[in-house]
């Protein structure tokens, strides 16, 4: 069961999602009837073990992983079900991505690196809003440069602003921070923090780093495919007691 | 090492798949060369032998003029071969046999009246039936062997194509009117030059001298000698026996079966070095996609072969491992281009012998060991050659390269040598060009064409930037954001960029240059044909032989002709040196050809004295007023006065002559062709009356202005087909380094066209990206290589100008247009798998790796 407290309609949902690779003796059931809401306006980190299904979670409902079974919803649409090519289409139009590895095209420019999804979907750029979402990365005074002009951190940021800029339905951030020293990591996650907080946004982040978990508002812990806990308004501490429980209470099953 | 390189090659077979077959496809144009010809030289050689088994001695008679052909200087106090030589040889105690041999050549018109074959090797020749009433040379197949003037025997082919049965009446010519003979007999005949295309008549020897030469002479007497005999010295007793004052060729024939093994190893050898500089161009782009390939590879291992350095390897070691990877692949692809090339050698008999009808003879295959250590050879060092410097550069990788994240690409190396060198070459070439281009130096023309080539190839990398920049925009408009980033992927590498284009760029620079050579000759010879030639029709024979002394006469009655002239060229002796004279018809010679006298009188020939023109002045420094003294062909001499000189021009050249001074002491020899202007200019109702005025032999061609253009055109045309064609492979390979490369990017680059599926474009855009970038490659290619082609084209003709008058550079838009289209369909072709290897890849998949 999921708190809802504000608004009724979820930025996204999962009901009874299931994906399950192989048949037979090689069959692994990466998530198991996980339900799960995504509040708009809500930073949620989905954590859990390597192999507990966090990323593949996130890969389904953003649209870049099909579901064996089940509902996952964005919205008001339908994933499960849709082609190839609408998939495409919703992912462009309506999410933003940031990967571990920061995924940027070493040929275009940071500016150019932002507007790439716009670009692609042929759509209007919001000047105003990309201006907002520039100066919110600190990027201003880097728009020209190249990603191999940039710091690791710097890269992370223009690939924020990248999945910002398009006034996305909701970001998914895989490990946005894996590859990225503390300081830098702090950065980012400060700075999805506030895209929340001051943008209006909606992100839901996965990790297994305790402290970036406690820059969300809330926690979704997973194992073996299910969601075993959650935790609201988190602390690196409280996260790390969630974890050690949990990790015991798997450990003694 | 060797384990690492094995493993490699092993690894990255598909990646080396292009390369394979670039290697692959130079090599087994080199092994199908050397298998072709060795085989067909063995072949003739063999036949060449079966076809001298009867004959000990064979003399020939080099000063015989047999209508219009003469292998010799002719004088007319010199002996000729005869009945009776033939008696006095048959008579020797060595001798079983001897055949007199009769030979010119007889146009065959089928029932329709037109010329059977192609014109040329239209032979003619006497029967001679021996003991058992056949003749030796051609078996019978049919029929009996011509016993009289009315009779005729044929090669069973000939027959064939013209629908004549035994029985039949054949409509046959040699230099006059034609004849109506009765066919008796059919002739097997494996002589390659009828069965490629020509034929064959034989007459009884009493036609055949009354036709060729003058009663009872020969043109060659052929011994078979008795068992036993030696034929050196029956080849002595021989000679004694020929009349002394002959110009004759006596040879075993043995000695003739020698020779002609010798003039057919230079004949394929001729054709397999030309053959060859082609084989070698398309090595040389080969070169391009091996050097790329390796470079891509060692590129990709960046990390894996700085950890062989950090665990300790040497710079030495790396390099070599690489270095054996090029081997193995080298004699993988040389071994696979020997077996190919001899396939395709068999397959090219086989084409050439069925719809080709070139009729070759057959042979064994043969494969040489050195056809097999050649092919092996060069395919394994030309793939060394090109792995070198990636090899290089992979021994120079540092070890701490290994812990790098090898996220991003290195920061590629500086071009500011490599556009330095280019540059300076380049630079080097364009003077050269200039300067041999006003001072008129072919040697400077082409070496600084040359040099600038290169130079143009060295720089690709920096040009690759403007023409891209230039070709890109119109492609933005229409296909928005993939073509903005088929544009950006193109630039990122420009070295690889610049040798994938430039492997296209060569082959395109050398069509282009081929076609505007082709059309700038094509315009050139149509002006000077235009302006020079002023007669409706000119009239000669289809094999270049001369026309008999009655089509003058014959043409210059018939109704409609308002001035004609003979052509009459023949050999002379001016001092020391031979010259050609040209008789003509002094008083229509104006109306026939402009003559533009630039020195002394237009009226000269009339007076009875010579015109020159100024390339005869030129060379020789006479002047108006000069007298010559000439030796004509049958050894009477003259004295000429040079009435004036004349602009050279394409009808007439050299030393000009009335035709009724040189006619009589010609010995034979011909008219070359008759200039025809008629009275209401060309019309067909003249054509036909030239033709029937010369009865209609099917070997006289009445060709009007039109006709001679469409001649020169179609000759010119069929040389640069065949040009084409043999630069066709070098085009194939380009091809597949095209394809070679944007496979190779979309593996690289996986990731990121991961990261643009998850941003939201779609398979299609996908698609389209690669494909536009390899369009935008091979368009690089193929702007680079018309504009190197035209250049080329322009020193080349430069080179040739000397031959031919008007000659100016002309580029002919429609097939320059073609070349680029051409080369942007081999791009988007060449995309079509890498595009769908892109489309293909899994997001996820793409994403995680790295």
């Amino acid at each position: 069961m999921t708190l809802t407290l504000a608004p009724a309609r979820a930025a996204a949902e999962a009901r009874e999602l299931s994906k399950v690779y192989g048949s037979g003796e090689t069959r692994v059931v990466a998530l198991d009837r996980v339900s799960v809401t995504f509040r708009p306006g809500e930073f949620t980190a989905i954590m859990g073990p390597s192999g507990s299904g966090k990323s593949t979670l996130m890969h389904c409902m953003a649209g870049l992983d099909y579901a064996s079974s089940g509902s996952a919803r964005l919205g008001d649409t339908e994933l499960v079900g849709l082609s190839d090519r609408q998939l495409t289409r919703l992912r462009r139009d309506r999410l933003g991505f940031v990967f571990q590895a920061f995924n940027l095209l070493p040929m275009l420019t940071a500016l150019e690196n932002i507007t790439l999804p716009m670009d692609i979907a042929g759509r209007r750029i919001d000047q105003a809003w990309l201006e907002r979402v520039v100066a919110t990365v600190g990027l201003s005074d880097r728009l020209s440069h190249r990603p191999a002009q940039l710091s690791g951190g710097q890269q992370q940021r223009v690939a924020c602003a990248r999945a910002l800029a398009g006034r996305p339905a909701i970001v998914f951030a895989d490990e946005p921070t894996g590859n990225l020293d503390s300081r830098a990591g702090a950065e980012i996650l400060g700075f999805l923090q506030n895209s929340v907080r001051e943008l209006g946004q909606t992100v839901v982040m996965v990790t297994h780093d305790p402290v970036a978990a406690s820059y969300a508002d809330r926690v979704i812990f997973l194992a073996d495919g299910r969601i075993v806990d959650e935790l609201s308004l988190p602390t690196p501490g409280t996260v790390l007691d969630r974890m050690r429980r949990f990790d015991g209470a798997t450990r003694s099953r | 090492m060797y384990r690492t390189a094995l493993r490699n090659v092993l690894a990255h077979k598909a990646r080396l798949l292009m390369t394979t077959l670039a290697v692959l496809l130079g090599t087994a144009f080199v092994a199908g060369t050397l298998v072709f010809t060795d085989t067909l030289g063995s072949a003739l050689k063999s036949q060449n032998a079966k076809s001298f088994t009867g004959v000990t001695v064979s003399v020939s008679d080099d000063g015989a003029v047999s209508n219009g052909y003469s292998r010799g200087a002719r004088r007319s106090d010199a002996g000729h071969l005869t009945e009776q030589t033939r008696q006095a040889i048959a008579a020797l105690p060595g001798t079983a046999e001897a055949r007199g041999v009769v030979s010119g050549f007889a146009g065959i018109a089928d029932r329709k009246g037109a010329l059977i074959g192609d014109g040329f090797s239209t032979t003619g020749t006497n029967y001679v039936p021996g003991a058992d009433g056949q003749d030796a040379r051609y078996p019978l197949a049919g029929g009996h062997g011509p016993t009289s003037a009315g009779e005729l025997a044929l090669d069973t082919e000939t027959a064939r194509k013209g629908g004549y049965q035994v029985g039949d009446t054949v409509r046959v010519a040699v230099n006059g009117p034609v004849m109506q003979l009765k066919l008796t007999g059919l002739l097997h005949v494996d002589d390659p030059r009828v069965t490629a295309g020509g034929s064959l008549a034989a007459f009884d020897t009493a036609t055949a001298q009354r036709l060729y030469l003058t009663p009872s002479q020969f043109n060659e007497i052929d011994v078979h000698a008795k068992p036993g005999t030696d034929a050196s010295a029956l080849l002595g007793q021989v000679r004694r026996l020929l009349p002394g004052n002959g110009d004759f060729t006596a040879q075993t024939g043995q000695e003739l079966a020698a020779e002609q093994d010798r003039q057919i190893s230079a004949a394929t050898k001729g054709l397999s070095a030309s053959l060859l500089v082609f084989a070698g161009i398309s090595l040389f782009v080969g070169v391009f996609i091996i050097a790329n390939t390796f470079s891509m590879l060692v590129a990709q291992r960046t990390k894996e072969l700085a950890l062989l350095r950090a665990i300790g390897a040497s710079r030495r070691q790396v390099g070599r491992s690489v270095l054996i990877e090029a081997l193995l692949v080298g004699l993988l692809a040389s071994a696979a281009g020997l077996l190919a090339g001899t396939g395709i050698a068999a397959g090219l008999r086989w084409v050439l012998n069925g719809p080709g009808q070139a009729n070759l003879p057959d042979g064994p295959l043969i494969v040489s060991a050195s056809t097999v250590l050649t092919a092996l050879a060069v395919g394994v060092l030309v793939t060394l050659l090109a792995a070198w410097l990636p090899a290089r550069r992979a021994g120079r990788i540092a070890p701490v390269a290994a812990m790098s994240n090898g996220d991003q690409p290195a920061t590629p190396k500086s071009l500011l040598v490599r556009n330095t060198i280019g540059a300076v070459i380049g630079a080097a070439g364009a003077a050269l060009l200039v300067l041999g281009a006003s001072n008129r130096s072919t040697n400077t023309v082409g070496l600084g064409a040359g040099a600038l080539l290169i130079g143009v190839f060295v720089l690709t990398p920096l040009l690759s930037r403007p023409l891209i920049a230039l070709l890109a925009p119109a492609l933005q408009r229409i296909y928005g954001s993939p073509a903005k980033l088929a544009r950006e992927n193109a630039l990122r590498n420009p070295r690889r960029t610049a040798a994938t284009a430039s492997a296209l760029t060569i082959g395109v620079t050398l069509i282009t240059a081929l076609t505007v050579v082709g059309a700038s000759v094509n315009r050139a010879v149509d002006q000077a044909d235009g302006t020079d030639l002023k007669a409706d029709y000119t009239v000669a024979m289809q094999n270049f032989a001369q026309l008999s002394d009655q089509v003058g006469p014959q043409i210059a009655a018939t109704s409609g002709v308002s001035a004609s002239s003979v052509v009459r060229q023949v050999p002379v002796e001016v001092g020391d040196d031979t010259r050609w004279i040209t008789g003509v018809d002094p008083n229509s010679i104006g109306e026939l050809a402009a003559l533009r006298t630039t020195a002394g009188s237009p009226e000269a020939l009339t007076h009875g004295q010579l015109l020159v023109d100024q390339g005869y002045v030129k060379a020789n420094g006479t002047a108006v007023g000069d007298v010559l003294t000439v030796v004509y062909p049958d050894g009477s001499a003259g004295r000429l006065t040079i009435g004036g000189i004349v602009a050279d021009n394409t009808v007439v050249d050299g030393l000009l002559a009335p035709d009724q001074l040189i006619a009589p002491h010609s010995a034979g020899q011909g008219p070359d062709k008759v200039l025809v202007k008629g009275a209401h200019g060309a019309d067909p109702a003249l054509k036909q009356a030239l033709q029937n005025a010369t009865g209609g032999n099917p070997l006289i061609a009445v060709k009007d202005q039109a006709d001679l253009k469409k001649e020169h055109r179609q000759m010119l045309s069929a040389a640069l087909n065949i040009m084409y064609g043999l630069l066709g492979m070098s085009v194939v390979i380009a091809v597949l380094g095209v394809v070679n490369t944007m496979a190779m990017s979309v593996f690289e680059r996986r990731r990121e066209i991961g990261m643009l599926r998850a941003v939201g474009l779609d398979r299609r855009g996908v698609r389209r990206m690669v494909r536009l970038e390899s369009l935008l490659i091979a368009l690089l290619g193929g702007v680079l290589g018309v504009g190197l082609g035209i250049l080329t084209a322009w020193a080349g003709n430069g080179t040739i100008a000397g031959s031919f008058k008007h000659l100016g550079t002309v580029v002919p838009p429609l097939p320059v247009l073609g070349f680029i289209a051409a080369a942007a369909l081999v791009g988007l072709l060449a995309a079509v798998w890498p595009a769908r290897r892109a489309a293909r890849l899994d997001v996820l998949d793409a994403i995680r790796t790295g």
